[in-house]
This record gives structure tokens, sequence and C-alpha cells, in this order.
């Protein structure tokens, strides 16, 4: 039941919107790829215990069948996307003086064939004259996360069966992990905003049954409660920017409300048709929804310790999935922020600053962690930090690129993690790991490839899509490599910094892990097959994902290869603001792998040098030197307790704010309720038991029973006297019928 | 003749036997003061049969006739039984159905 | 009046003759019988209320022949007064006529019969007087035996064998009702 809820007009007026409503099957019938694990959650939680593998048999086959499809769907989107020839919407709009404000579709940005989207809605509910609908609306972008999303939650779900054997709540853990992909495949499917919140919150509600899955023991759930709590402070700015952006867009389409249709918005935007006002304060808004569920700095607090739940959960909400949905969103809506931030021309936004600020904030915790979930959890607030900050500086692509490789690093790190603590039944890397490369060859080397990626050394895939990410910036003019969107200077400062500091943090982990004698108890040995399998796949995509978007004028690589990724992802439609795209640059590569390999260098020096050294005279395994910078200069032990601390945020965060707000707020409303609330229960029962009495004395004993017991009287006493007339006698009797039969004749004739 | 001469004669036959079966002690006069009732009936039955010249009153009464013969018999067994009983026809002393 | 006016569509003899010996004999027998019938109801003599019932009956007997019910006549005087009537002796007999001189009934008593009595008469008279003012019952041939039987050996044959049973039963029922056993 397809409803066109756009008003239709005729290609020369209104505005183009870069959706069409035809397509083939698959893409019209994306809303399948959700509805499958929806329904194996469903039916694990009302089967999966007596089922002879606890349900997971249902969440490993829907999610496999989903990734099929949206395998398929993938290839019906290249051909869609070069050979499509279906009719596009048109949406009419007010006039505006000015014509021309913004690009029309059909002349490309980047040139060539335009983009359709393909959009199927159907109506939810109607209220207040507005008809609210549901549907999808697939392009590149949400066709990209369909295949990443079913894909590592596939994996995790195969692993999970390992890592989760024999738990406690086993069936609830799929079946909560089936919910969570439904959720998320939705969420990267929606056509509107108000679909977008609902499966938002629904994979904020996922993430904290998940986190929570050990809630028995208390830290796990103040872990989750905080998850979601934080969650919850970001989604007041979600609610407000979709409210601003419903009516903004009411301003400028004739007859209607508003729209909460994500096309439609981004096309209005796009055009200039928006106030820039209300595009400010929706980005805004919205911003703050992407900094606390992706993790951006000073919301980022919930992310690590969300590292309470089980490892597959880590690697596939916190890594993977989960935590990009906030990255999706901005590139999503990508027409709005790109007009309320002015991201076109501009040297600094708030965006790319908090991007770039959260980048260098999480590389630095990353580096004081014992934990190794942790490390990758800052990690993932860092890379988190780098897609937000691209996107920030108007690299599109390049952010959506780094989205789809970090998914697959990031997920075989943790995931890599995960194998090591089953070995070792423990996280803490200093006290129980150390060595482990020769007990866990496969994770040694899945670990080794995903630290690789990550740092981002050629030719795995983080190199690639982290140097574009630096070329789209826009700041590096050596040489040529230029054209970005502005000239964001101090990003690619912030970007070249990180770079070094991920590859030290992440020397540091490796070495604590792997190298140096193990420190633990038992002998740890390799993880069964159930989990290397899918670290191996995720590894070989770490390597090759890369390939998919190799620049233009990379030499080695034949013409038709360059930009795949980019030529399919990025959209070229009326609903996608014109961005311009920077040319790569030779000279910026080299220096950033330079930079990457100088500070794999500086760590490597601290910890494979001269902490071996000093093992090796202590006789043990050290985890750190006893005379470290720390100890020979204050500044820097004061910057390790600023770390160490996380930057006393969550002291600011509890502490502060919320026994401030909590502390005055407690006592005042005890006071109302003894004084107020209870006082006047009292009174009010104490008066009704007064009332009482005075009813139960004057009028129940008196008048009610005194009726009672007179009408009582008057019955017995006339009984009395008519008992009389039974005396027996048979000719009283007749006495009575004669006169009686006689009267009612009389009457009889009379009336009669 | 009018008819009403007959049948006012069987108003007042009627009222006097009804006067008979209330005031009456004995079982026996009891049952002749029915008796008179009937009669009385009778002849209003017979009235009407003239003044209709029809024969259907005379029959009727005939009727009447067999049942108040039928009814005496009855009646009077009933009697000899109350007599048998309680060795007294008084109808004042049967009251066992007094309430 | 509206009796009257319902049976105008009957069939009526007409007479305007008024005829003086029947009025006179009709007369004669009225207030015979009622006097009888007054002393039936008062005396406490229970044999004389017996023999006043047999003047009542016998002028009843009158009165049918006097309205052309041959018949009808003969079989009262056979039935009530030769039957019924010792019937009733018999029963006087057997419970021993008891009180023959009751001491009466209570003054109480005899003013409600009384006055029930009274009500009956009253309300009776005076629906007739109203209904049938001056209806008169026209000479006719009197009707014979074989009108009679005709009739209920036709239209009423069926009340005449109800009546038979009606008999029957009487007749069982008074013997079970009254034997010593």
């Amino acid at each position: 039941m397809t409803n066109l809820l756009l008003a239709t007009v005729s290609a020369d007026a209104g505005l183009p919107l870069g959706i069409t409503e035809g397509g083939s099957w698959l893409l019209r019938n994306v809303w399948l790829i959700p509805f499958l694990p929806a329904l194996s959650f469903v039916g694990i939680l009302t089967f999966g215990k007596r089922m002879p593998r606890g349900g997971s048999e249902l969440g490993i086959a829907a999610v496999g069948i989903a990734f099929v499809l949206a395998l398929l769907t993938g290839a019906a989107w290249v051909d869609h996307r070069d050979n499509s020839h279906d009719q596009e919407v048109h949406v009419a709009v007010v006039a505006v003086d000015d014509a021309g404000h913004g690009e029309e579709s059909g002349e490309a940005h980047g040139g060539g064939h335009p983009s359709l989207a393909v959009q199927r809605t159907a109506t939810w509910f109607q209220a207040g004259g507005m008809e609210f609908s549901v549907g999808t609306l697939v392009d590149g972008l949400a066709v990209m996360m369909l295949v990443v999303v079913t894909l590592v939650s596939l994996l995790v779900h195969v692993y999970s069966t390992d890592y989760v054997h024999g738990d406690r709540r086993y069936t609830h853990f799929f079946a909560f992990l089936s919910l969570f992909s439904a959720s998320m495949l939705l969420l990267v499917v929606s056509e509107n905003t108000l679909q977008l919140l609902c499966a938002w919150e629904l994979v904020g509600v996922c993430s904290f049954v998940l986190i929570g899955h050990w809630w028995e023991e208390k830290p796990n759930s103040d872990a989750a409660l905080k998850a979601f709590l934080t969650n919850r402070v970001g989604d007041m700015g979600l609610l407000v920017g979709v409210t601003v952006l419903f009516f903004a867009a009411g301003s400028a389409l004739p007859g209607r409300f508003g729209s909460f249709s994500i096309a439609e918005t981004n096309a209005l935007a796009s055009s200039g048709m928006l106030s820039h006002t209300a595009l400010l304060v929706a980005s805004c808004g919205l911003m703050a929804a992407v900094m606390s569920k992706s993790g951006q700095f000073f919301l980022h607090t919930w992310l690590p310790d969300a590292m309470a739940g089980p490892t597959p959960v880590s690697a596939l909400i916190h890594a993977a999935t989960m935590v990009v949905a906030g990255v999706f969103m901005i590139a999503r809506m990508y027409g709005v922020f790109f007009e309320g931030f002015q991201i076109g021309g501009s040297s600094i936004n708030l965006m790319a600053f908090i991007g770039g600020l959260t980048t260098i904030v999480g590389a630095c915790l990353a580096f004081v962690q014992r934990d190794i979930k942790k490390v990758l959890a800052y990690s993932t607030i860092s890379q988190l930090g780098y897609m937000v900050m691209a996107l920030g500086v108007g690299a599109w692509t390049a952010a959506v690129f780094h989205l789809f490789t970090h998914a697959f690093f990031k997920a075989c790190l943790f995931l890599g993690s995960g194998s090591v603590a089953h070995a070792v039944h423990s996280f803490d890397m200093k006290s129980d790991m150390g060595g482990l490369r020769k007990h866990m060859p496969h994770t040694y080397r899945t670990f080794m490839i995903g630290t690789i990626a990550l740092a981002g050394l050629p030719p795995l895939a983080g190199f690639w899509s982290k140097d574009e990410i630096l070329v789209g910036t826009g700041g590096w003019g050596l040489l040529g490599g230029t054209g970005g969107n502005g000239a964001y200077t101090l990003m690619l400062g912030m970007g070249m910094l990180t770079a070094a500091l991920t590859a030290a943090y992440m020397t540091r982990c490796v070495y604590l892990t792997f190298f140096g004698e193990f420190r633990g108890h038992g002998e740890p040995h390799e993880s069964g097959p159930r989990i290397i399998v899918p670290l191996w796949i995720l590894a070989g995509l770490a390597i090759v994902a890369g390939f998919l978007n190799l620049p233009t004028g990379f030499q080695l690589a034949p013409g038709s290869l360059q930009e795949r990724f980019g030529h399919y992802v990025e959209p070229v439609a009326g609903y996608f603001p014109a961005i311009s795209h920077a040319t790569p640059s030779w000279s910026l590569a080299i220096v950033s792998t330079l930079v990457v390999i100088g500070g794999i260098a500086a760590s490597g020096y601290y910890y494979f040098v001269k902490l071996e050294v000093a093992s090796k005279a202590a006789g043990t395994s050290l985890t750190e030197l006893a005379d470290g910078p720390t100890t020979r200069y204050p500044l820097a032990a004061m910057g390790y307790k600023l770390l160490d601390n996380r930057y006393y945020l969550d002291h600011l965060y509890n502490g502060v704010i919320a026994d401030g707000t909590k502390g005055p707020l407690a006592r005042l409303a005890n006071r109302i309720n003894q004084q107020v609330i209870d006082r006047t229960v009292n009174v009010v029962g104490e008066t009704a038991v007064k009332a009482g009495t005075v009813v139960y004395d004057k009028i129940d004993q008196l008048v009610v029973d005194g009726a009672v017991n007179a009408s009582g009287r008057a019955s017995s006493g006339m009984g009395e006297e008519l008992r009389k007339v039974n005396s027996g006698k048979v000719q009283s009797y007749a006495a009575i019928l004669f006169a009686a039969a006689t009267v009612l004749a009389g009457l009889l004739i009379v009336i009669v | 003749m009018l008819l009403n001469q007959f049948l006012l004669l069987s108003a007042v036959l009627f009222a006097i036997g009804v006067y008979g079966v209330l005031a009456r002690r004995n079982g026996v006069l009891l049952l002749m003061s029915i008796e008179l009732i009937l009669n009385a009936v009778n002849i209003n039955l017979v009235a009407f049969g003239a003044f209709q010249a029809t024969v259907g009153g005379e029959v009727f009464a005939l009727f009447v006739i067999a049942v108040a013969a039928a009814e005496v018999g009855v009646g009077l067994a009933m009697v000899l039984l109350l007599y048998r009983s309680s060795r007294t026809i008084d109808l004042t002393t049967v009251d066992r159905l007094r309430g | 009046m509206t009796t009257l006016a319902a049976l105008e569509g009957m069939d009526r003899l007409s007479s305007g003759d008024v005829l003086v010996a029947q009025n006179v004999a009709f007369a004669i027998m009225a207030i015979t019988m009622v006097a009888s019938a007054l002393r039936m109801v008062t005396t406490r003599n229970v044999v004389h209320a017996a023999l006043y019932l047999v003047i009542v009956l016998a002028g009843v007997a009158g009165i049918f022949i006097l309205l052309g019910a041959e018949f009808l006549g003969v079989t009262q005087i056979m039935v009530y007064i030769g039957a019924i009537v010792v019937l009733f002796l018999f029963g006087i007999m057997l419970t021993k006529g008891s009180f023959g001189d009751d001491d009466g009934v209570t003054g109480e008593r005899r003013l409600m019969a009384g006055l029930v009595g009274l009500l009956v008469f009253g309300v009776m008279a005076a629906a007739l007087v109203e209904s049938f003012a001056d209806a008169e019952i026209s000479r006719s041939a009197p009707s014979t035996t074989a009108d009679v039987a005709d009739s209920i050996f036709s239209t009423y044959i069926i009340p005449f064998e109800a009546i038979s049973v009606l008999l029957l039963a009487a007749l069982i029922g008074a013997i079970v009702v009254a034997r010593k056993d």
C-alpha cells in the first residue's frame, strides 16, 4: 500500500527531490530486511527456550537471510544507480524570490548520472489533519549500512554462540541481539525523521538491555543506566531538532503543517528555502543527539562504562553499528547540516570542532587504561570523532567510507579482545595478560591486522579512509591536494596528531597483551572455530575494504575501480547538498604515513625496547617503567592524573549536577509529602470518620432503623388484625366470597 | 307476563338462599339453602328460554338438576363423614383452617 | 337498556294481551315460594326446614309449567322432591337431626348474612330492572318432550355425556367418602 504523501507535481514545477517511487522489487521491499530479525525476536522469545540451541538458530537464520537480502539489494542498487530511468518525484513549494539558489538534480555535482533514491511509504495514522507515514528510503548510504549491519550482526551472532555459551540468559541475549539488529536496520532505511526517532530510541533500549545483561552485579546495571540516561540527554536535542525541522519545512510547503520526510527536508534545506536560524537550531539539536549516541566529547562518558556488557555486544553495538547511528544520521540529514553550520567555505564550525576535540580526547584517554576493552572503547570514541570531524569539514564520502572500514576492523579488534578474555577470563591487560602470541596465534594475527588497519598504515583499509578525511579538510595546500569545502587547517592538525596517538596507544595495547611474559593464571589456549572464523572474516575485510574507494589519480589501479564506493554511495540528488570534493594528494599520504610510523616508533621504543630491558633485569614481566616520564616530569604526572580521572567529567556529572539537583529536590519532595500530602490525607480521613459517626448515630439508628422497625411493627400489627379473617369458618369465607362477587358484578354492570 | 317478574322472583330466592348459606349452622341445612340457590337459577334459565322461544333454557335447567343431584349426594356423604368423625355437624365448630 | 336492544333482533313472539289468569297464578305461587323460603332459612326445626323446602320446590315446578317447560316441571318434582329431599331427610336422620332446635345463629352473623343477601338482591334487582324493563314473554305453545329430547341428543349431546360421567363420579365418590372401613 503506497501512499504518495508528497504532492507530486510535474517535473518543471516544484522542487526536485532526487527520489523516485519506482525501482526493482528488492529496492522497494527493503522493509523485509528489518522485518526478519524482528520476527526472530518474537520467535526466540516465544520458542527459544524449547529449541535445541536455545533460540540462536532463529537469530542466526534471520540475520543470515537478511544479510543475503542486503547483498542482493546492494547489487540491485548498483544496477539502479547506473541504469535507472524512473520518474523523479517533485514537491510543490512556495515561490521563492531568487530562483536557482541551490542546485537542481540532473546536473551532477560530481558528474554523471543522478542517483535516485527509492522511496516507499505507507500511512501509519492520521491525526489533527496530518498524515503520519512510515516508509523506506533506499539510497547508496542505506544499502551500505544494511550490508555492514547485517554482516557484522551475523558474525557476532555466530561468535556469541561460543562466547555466551552456558550463560544464565542465553536465549534472552539472542532475542535482544535480534531486536537490536531489527531496530538498527529499521533506522538505516527510515524514510522520515519520526521513524528514525523511534528506531533511535529502540536501539537505545536494546543497548540498555544488552549492556545490563549480567545485571545481578550492580556495576553492570549502573553502566546500563548510565548509557541510557546519557543518551536521553542527547535525545532531547533530537526531539528539538526534528520538531524545528518539521515546522521549518512546513513554512516552505504550501498547505501543509510540516514534513517529517527526510528527502523533502534535505531538498528544501539544500535549495535554501528554509530559514537559516531554523536550520542552525535544528543542527545544534541534532548535534546534541549525535554527541550522546556517537560518544562525542562531552557526552561520551557512557561508552567506556558500557564495556560492562558482553564482548559481542560491545563489538556489535558500541563499535560497529549503534554508535555510528549518530554519524549515519548526520550523513542522512546532510542537507540540513551543510546549510545549518555553513560547512562550505568556512574554516571552523561546531561539528568539525567537536569531532576534532573528540578524536584527541579519546586517543589521550586510551593511553591510561588497564582494561583492553576500555582501550578499544576510547579508540572507538576517537574514531567516531574522526567521522564527525570529516562530516564537519564537508568530506561526506570520506566519513561514510571511514564508517564502513572502521566497522570491520573495530569489530575485529573487539572480538579479538573477547577471544583473549575467553582464554584468560579477565580483561585486565596489566595483571592477567602478556605473551599471548605464543598461546593464541590466530587471535594474535587478526588482532595485529586490525591494529594496523586502525593505525592507518597502507595498504590496509584504515589508511585509505583516514587519508581521505585528512585530504577533505582542505587544509593541506602543498603540492596539490586542495579544493575541499573550506580551509579547516585546525582539523587537519587534530587529525594528524590523533593518527600518531592512535598508532601509539594501539602499540601499547598490543605489547601488553601479546608480548612479554604471561602474567596471569592458568593455561590460556586458542578459542574455538566459532570465534576464530568471524575474526578472520573481519580481518580479511579490514585488508581489502580499502580498495573499494581508491582515490582518482591512483595510477596503480585500473581507472574503472577508482572511487567505486563514492560513486555508489554518495547521492547525486536534490536532497543532497552541492559539496565539492578535494583532490587527493600524494604528499599528504606520505606525510600521514610517516606520522603514523612515528607514533608506532615512539610507543614501540618505550615498550619494546626499554620495558623489555627492564623486565629482563627485574626477572618478571613488567608493564610500566618505574622511572617513566610521569615520575620525572610533574607536568606529565598531572596530565596522567587528569586522564586517569577521565577529565573529572564523571565527577562533574554525578557529583555536581546530579547530586546538586537531587539533594534539594529530594528534601523539597519530602516536605511536600509529609506536610502537605500526608496531612491532607489525615484530615480527609478524620473528617470521614466524624461524618460516619454522625451518619451512624442520627441517620442510621434513628431514621433508617426507626423506619424499618416501624414498618415491621405495622406489618405484624396488620397481620394480627387480618389474621382474624382466617377464622376457619367456612361460612365467613363464603360471605366474603359472595359479597365480593356481587360487588364485582355490580361494577361490571355499571361500567359495561 | 313480564320477563322481569320471573327474574325478580329468581333474584329473591337467590338472595334468600345466600342468606341461608351464610347464616345456617347445621350442615344439612346449608346444603338445603344451596338447593334453593340452584332452583332460583333454574327459574332464571327457563324464563330466558321461554323469552327467546328456545328449548335451550329448559335443557340447561335439566342439566343443572342433574348436577344438583350429584352435588347433594356427595355433599351429604361429606356431612356424614364429618358427623362420624366429630359427632357434630355444627359448622361453627369446624375451624381447623383457622389461621 | 343495552340488553334490551340486543334482544331486539331475536325472534320474539309478539303479544299485547295481559293474561290475567297466568299472572294471578304466578302471584300466588311467587308469594308462597318466597314465604316458604324465608321460613326455611329461619326455622329452628330441621325437619320443618326440609318440608318448607318441599313447598318451594313444588312452587318452582309450577313456575316451570307456567313457562311452558312441562317436561322440566315434572322432572323437577320427580327428581328434586322425590329423590333429593328424601336424601336430605336421610341425612337428617343419620346425623340425628342434631340440634333440631339449634339455639340459632348469633345475631352478628345473621346481620352480616342478611346484609350480604340484601346486597346480592339489590345489585341483581337493579341490573334486572334496568335491563329488562318491559320485556314480555309471549304466549306460545309449551315445549314438547320431543323437542327437549331432540335438543339433548343433538345440540347438547356432549354436556349430556359429561353429565353422565359426572353422575357416575358423584356416585362413586359419595360411596367412597361415606363408607365405613
